[in-house]
């Protein structure tokens, strides 16, 4: 009894009183905090839902941009960011796969690979914008003239880091049992590198190439200047390149209303594009984990 | 790869009827597969090589584009206001300056709001809840820039433009320093709206980062804090928190440089004047926002590479913030694996 009276004696008391005001208030700010931060995911999808499936037909994808005034579609911004994404993977996915090798398997501990691993972290972070920088003074003034090509490179270089992490991410997991079964029955490290731990990570790897293009199709900053734009149909890569972000910043900030009504379209195009490649990679390791 | 597997086992196969010629082929086989062992230790190799000439390549590229400015201003370049491409006179304050407040502005709501999140999808979120919740979260994360930008310019800045600047003016008209910070008429562009933006785009990294180091606090030591009789909060407050200090933190860099590159969003919203103002409400411009906005139509040696050298300064900024939140993520890793 005694005991019972005191606990509720100390209940009643004020510091107590004041800890559970205070728990409850930070509970509750909690969650407004979250409700905060999803909401805004909701508001700007649904803006970019309501103002961009408007203007989304069949034209968008058979006509090329317009002139200012004139109906049109973004055939030439999408093949333009098709070929320059395709490329960018295929010259920054070969460099990034080894690179992220050698940091898992064969310089796991040894001074280069930190350091390699330190830089590569700097350039996944590093503004997109002083890619573009980069590659104009490396391509664009040697040449004299704005590219596909300096595009895709651009895009490349924001591929590699990004590939390089994944690929050494997904290879640590990769259980030291399997290589060392490997070994013993006298497997060169290459072969069991790209037979044994290759195969086991192959699901992670895609993973961190699909992630690596969701991540560059709306990229618009490194194109900027590498490979401008073009209001034709182009597939010439020594030429300057339309691409959709490019194209929506164009028209975007125009003031016309159907260059505005295109831009809102092709924002649809790309986030859909991106948010649905990155939810595909995350199903494809999470249904490999399970 | 596959006929070096043959070859093994042919030898294998031989082995018995003819060991001489076994041991040549043998031999031979052995050979080349350390010979490819070789080639792909050294491609491999050369790739990584391949990153590290990737950030010094970046890095003189910027330089040798930057030098005819720097040289002809100097040190001074820091510290000029003046952006004139008549007279070719160039200053970098105002960007430097923009890209400071608008991450600070960014940071200021992202952080604390990222950490409630974080706190809640830790400690409190209901389990089925927590990893759509997080995803979602995430998703925000994954919206390209360029569409925070049209949806900031068409959207987010004439609401603000419409109802919240002008509630800020009257509110602190009279409030000494408040007054100053929210001064003038409302444009609806501005610092303060690309700071708010900003703030939208750092908010899933500060909340992920966190939430994934609040996830690596042992147990024992939640379940200890709470056989004493802490609440919730106290918890996180005096355990949680303190514990993963150090990866909070390196978190926070990384939102932080991801704020100050931004460029896309804030070249939208940013209005690109190169003024310094105190009001907040004013429109200014960010070093990645000039370089967006001006690059390909500047005209002249000494403009294009004044534009380069603002890259090599923002690049230079966001090195060391992005080398402290490693070294403390570093740090933390470090310290969970003992």
């Amino acid at each position: 009894m005694a005991t019972t009276a005191s606990k509720t004696a100390a209940l009643d008391s004020p510091l107590y009183a004041g800890r559970r005001r205070r728990n409850a208030i930070a509970k509750g700010m909690a969650l407004a905090a979250t409700i905060f931060g999803l909401g805004w995911l909701v508001l700007i999808l649904g803006v970019l839902l309501y103002k961009g499936i408007g203007g989304l037909s069949l034209s968008v994808f058979t006509e090329n941009t317009p002139p200012p005034g004139a109906a049109g579609g973004l055939l030439n911004a999408i093949m333009g960011s098709i070929v320059m994404t395709v490329l960018a993977v295929v010259i920054g996915t070969p460099i990034g796969v080894l690179a992220g090798t050698y940091l898992a398997e064969y310089g796991r501990h040894d001074k280069l690979s930190s350091v390699v691993r330190f830089i590569n972290d700097i350039l996944l972070s590093a503004p997109s914008i002083v890619i573009g920088l980069f590659v104009y003074e490396i391509l664009v003034a040697p040449m004299g003239h704005f590219s596909g090509w300096a595009g895709a490179v651009a895009l490349a270089v924001i591929v590699i880091p990004v590939v390089v992490r994944t690929t050494e991410d997904m290879l640590n997991l990769v259980p030291d049992t399997l290589r060392e079964a490997a070994a013993s029955i006298g497997l060169p490290r290459a072969h069991m590198i790209v037979r044994i731990a290759y195969r086991a990570a192959q699901a992670g790897i895609v993973t961190g190439i699909l992630l690596a293009v969701a991540r560059i199709s709306g990229e618009t900053a490194p194109l900027l200047f590498t490979a401008l734009n073009n209001q034709f149909f182009s597939m010439d890569m020594n030429a300057p390149m339309p691409s959709l972000p490019v194209v929506i910043f164009q028209f975007a900030l125009s003031p016309y209303a159907e260059w505005q009504k295109l831009a809102w379209t092709g924002a649809l195009l790309i986030t859909v594009t991106v948010l649905g490649l990155s939810i595909l990679a995350r199903s494809l390791t999470s249904a490999r984990k399970s | 790869m596959a006929s070096g597997e043959r070859d093994v086992s042919e030898v294998a196969l031989k082995g018995a009827s003819a060991p001489a010629a076994v041991s040549a082929s043998r031999a031979a086989v052995l050979r080349r597969l350390r010979l490819t062992d070789t080639i792909f230790h050294g491609l491999t190799r050369g790739a990584s090589l391949a990153v590290l000439a990737l950030l010094s390549g970046v890095i003189i590229a910027l330089i040798y584009g930057a030098a005819p400015a720097l040289s002809t201003f100097g040190f001074g370049f820091l510290f000029d206001e003046s952006w004139n491409p008549v007279t070719e006179r160039f200053g970098a304050l105002a960007p430097i300056f923009g890209t400071l407040v608008t991450s600070f502005i960014a940071m200021v709501i992202a952080v604390p709001v990222g950490l409630m999140v974080a706190f809640f999808l830790t400690e409190l979120c209901p389990k089925v809840l927590r990893r759509p919740i997080g995803i979602a979260i995430e998703l925000l994360a994954g919206i390209p820039s360029i569409i925070y930008g049209i949806w900031g310019l068409f959207v987010f800045a004439p609401f603000l433009q419409q109802y919240v600047q002008p509630f800020f003016i009257d509110t602190f008209a009279n409030v000494p320093i408040l007054s100053t910070l929210f001064a003038g008429p409302p444009y609806g562009i501005g610092m303060f709206t690309a700071g708010l933006i900003l703030a939208i785009m750092v908010l899933p990294f500060v909340t992920s980062i966190s939430r994934d180091v609040f996830d690596a606090v042992p147990p024992v030591l939640k379940e200890a804090a709470y056989g004493v009789g802490c609440t919730t909060w106290e918890v996180f407050r005096y355990v949680v928190l303190p514990f993963t200090r150090v990866g909070v933190i390196g978190g926070f860099m990384l939102g932080l440089g991801r704020a100050l590159g931004e460029t896309m969003a804030v070249t939208f919203v940013i209005g690109n004047a190169h003024h310094v103002s105190a009001s907040l409400f004013a429109p200014g411009t960010t070093i990645s926002a000039s370089i967006a906005n001006e690059f390909t139509e500047a005209v002249g040696d000494l403009y294009t590479s004044s534009l380069v050298a603002l890259g090599l300064i923002l690049f230079f900024i966001t090195f060391i913030v992005l080398a402290i939140a490693r070294y403390m993520l570093m740090r933390l890793q470090r310290q969970g694996g003992k």
